[in-house]
């Protein structure tokens, strides 16, 4: 224990780097996400398409190769990401297509009435969807959409690979200077992303209930 | 009878306010409006009654384009029903529906679901809106229970805040898609009283129901359907008292004595 007090600040940057990097990428995640399932649902069969290729592309690419996309192939073309905005970027993107299907199966969740009950008072598709369907979709999904979360954030850890100093990247750091630490060093690092994902898992479940409503 | 039904009106240039014109319809084979031909003048009461899957329900959805026809032309105040977009929505912002299961929107109190439309429809102030829902929920007979939430009230509150709804964005017609087929007996009067008092204002009504008594209190025609087709048109007294089709006959037959 002594060993990880004596490096307490690098674990400190550490969990705010994993901190700041789930928060954006969650953030990004969810914007994009709910576009992407209003995108799914549309009447306009193109924008359907677009959405639909964009899920099926990030669901079924490796969290790694989007990231080595990001950080190595993009500079390719000229386009050079810092390496924080890069690993933003690829959790973010890759994250917005489970959020898509998790709000998507929210949505189909609603009865159909309520859709058919907007549209007789004269909402267009959009105010339809913002105003009525969306916000019960929302409530019926916040568990699936935990569980993205939560992934997520595990899944930040990928960054490691990917030169962001994060949690995980400290486990070869600390153990390689100190391999008798094996034990605190992974205590730690594991301590450290339960203080990110048990308050996320606590705050689902607080606003579970909060949203519930009648039907 | 307690009151007469008012005399239809009609604009000085007869212009039907509803107009069906060879209207057809499929359900993949299924053939499931055929050919129907109807006007509804200005402040008229119709209801559409007939079997099920006669196709009576379809009609009436496809007033306000909630289900698309294959063939033939529907208008509204002499305007044609729009495909699609904004002007489709500006359209049914003129077009009150009541739903068979009500259809109160769930996350939101009941007088948020009288004020949502004539907020982002009609672009009216929330106070003004609410003012109005106020009213509205007077008039049907709910005002107690403004803020609760939809799943709070009976079925036959649920359905006359439907109504509220509907009127709350002044629709030149309202549309009732079977309104008190899901509800428990003792609360289809309080429904139907509703309804009646609208009828007698003078709005101009579709009616689809089960309900005779309405038909005989309030409409000033019927329209039979069967198999996709109007089969008979007559007023409530010849309807149910001399109607010509042996169909008909036969539906009635059914429904009356028991």
């Amino acid at each position: 224990m002594q060993f990880l007090a004596d490096n307490f600040g690098l674990l400190w940057d550490a969990f705010l780097t994993t901190l700041s990097l789930s928060l954006l990428a969650g953030l990004l995640a969810l914007v994009l996400g709910t576009l992407l399932a209003a995108a799914r649902v549309s009447p306009i069969p193109p924008l359907r398409g677009l959405a639909t290729f964009y899920v099926e592309t990030f669901r079924n690419t490796p969290l790694t190769v989007v990231f080595f996309f990001m950080i190595f192939g993009l500079p390719q073309i000229d386009f050079i990401l810092g390496f924080f905005t890069g690993a933003v970027l690829s959790l973010g993107l890759y994250t917005a297509a489970f959020v898509c299907e998790a709000v998507r199966s929210g949505i189909n969740a609603v009865s159909a009435g309520q859709a058919e009950a907007s549209r007789a008072i004269g909402l267009t598709f959009g105010q339809s969807l913002r105003e009525v369907v969306l916000p019960q979709a929302f409530r019926t999904v916040v568990p699936p959409l935990g569980n993205v979360f939560i992934a997520m954030v595990k899944n930040s850890s990928i960054a490691a690979g990917f030169a962001t100093s994060e949690l995980s990247s400290l486990l070869p750091r600390l153990v390689n200077a100190d391999a008798g630490q094996l034990t605190a060093v992974l205590l730690g690092v594991v301590i450290a992303y339960m203080l990110i994902t048990l308050p996320l898992a606590f705050g689902v479940h607080r606003l579970e209930r909060r949203v519930a409503i009648l039907r | 009878m307690a009151f007469r039904v008012p005399q239809v009106t009609s604009r000085p240039n007869g212009e039907p306010l509803v107009r069906l014109s060879g209207v057809n319809k499929w359900f993949g084979e299924l053939h499931v409006l055929q050919d129907i031909d109807l006007e509804i003048a200005r402040g008229e009461v119709v209801v559409v009654i007939g079997p099920s899957g006669s196709g009576k329900s379809t009609l009436c959805r496809t007033i306000n384009r909630l289900e698309s026809i294959e063939q033939g032309e529907i208008t509204i105040d002499g305007e044609r029903l729009p495909e699609e977009g904004k002007q489709l929505a500006r359209l049914r912002s003129d077009v009150g529906m009541v739903f068979q299961s009500f259809n109160l929107f769930a996350h939101k109190t009941i007088l948020q679901n009288v004020t949502l439309g004539p907020i982002k429809v009609r672009g009216k102030s929330k106070a003004e809106a609410e003012q109005r829902a106020r009213e509205l929920l007077e008039r049907v007979g709910v005002s107690a229970q403004a803020d609760k939430y939809p799943a709070q009230l009976s079925g036959g509150q649920q359905q006359r805040v439907a109504i509220a709804r509907a009127l709350a964005m002044d629709p030149k017609v309202m549309l009732f898609d079977e309104p008190t087929s899901a509800l428990d007996p003792e609360m289809i009067s309080e429904v139907l009283d509703v309804m009646v008092g609208l009828a007698r204002d003078g709005m101009t009504m579709i009616v689809v129901t089960h309900e005779m008594g309405f038909a005989r209190r309030a409409a000033n025609r019927v329209v039979f359907m069967d198999g996709g087709r109007v089969v008979e048109t007559a007023d409530p007294e010849t309807f149910f008292t001399a109607p010509r089709s042996d169909r008909a006959k036969d539906f009635l037959s059914k429904i009356l004595n028991h």
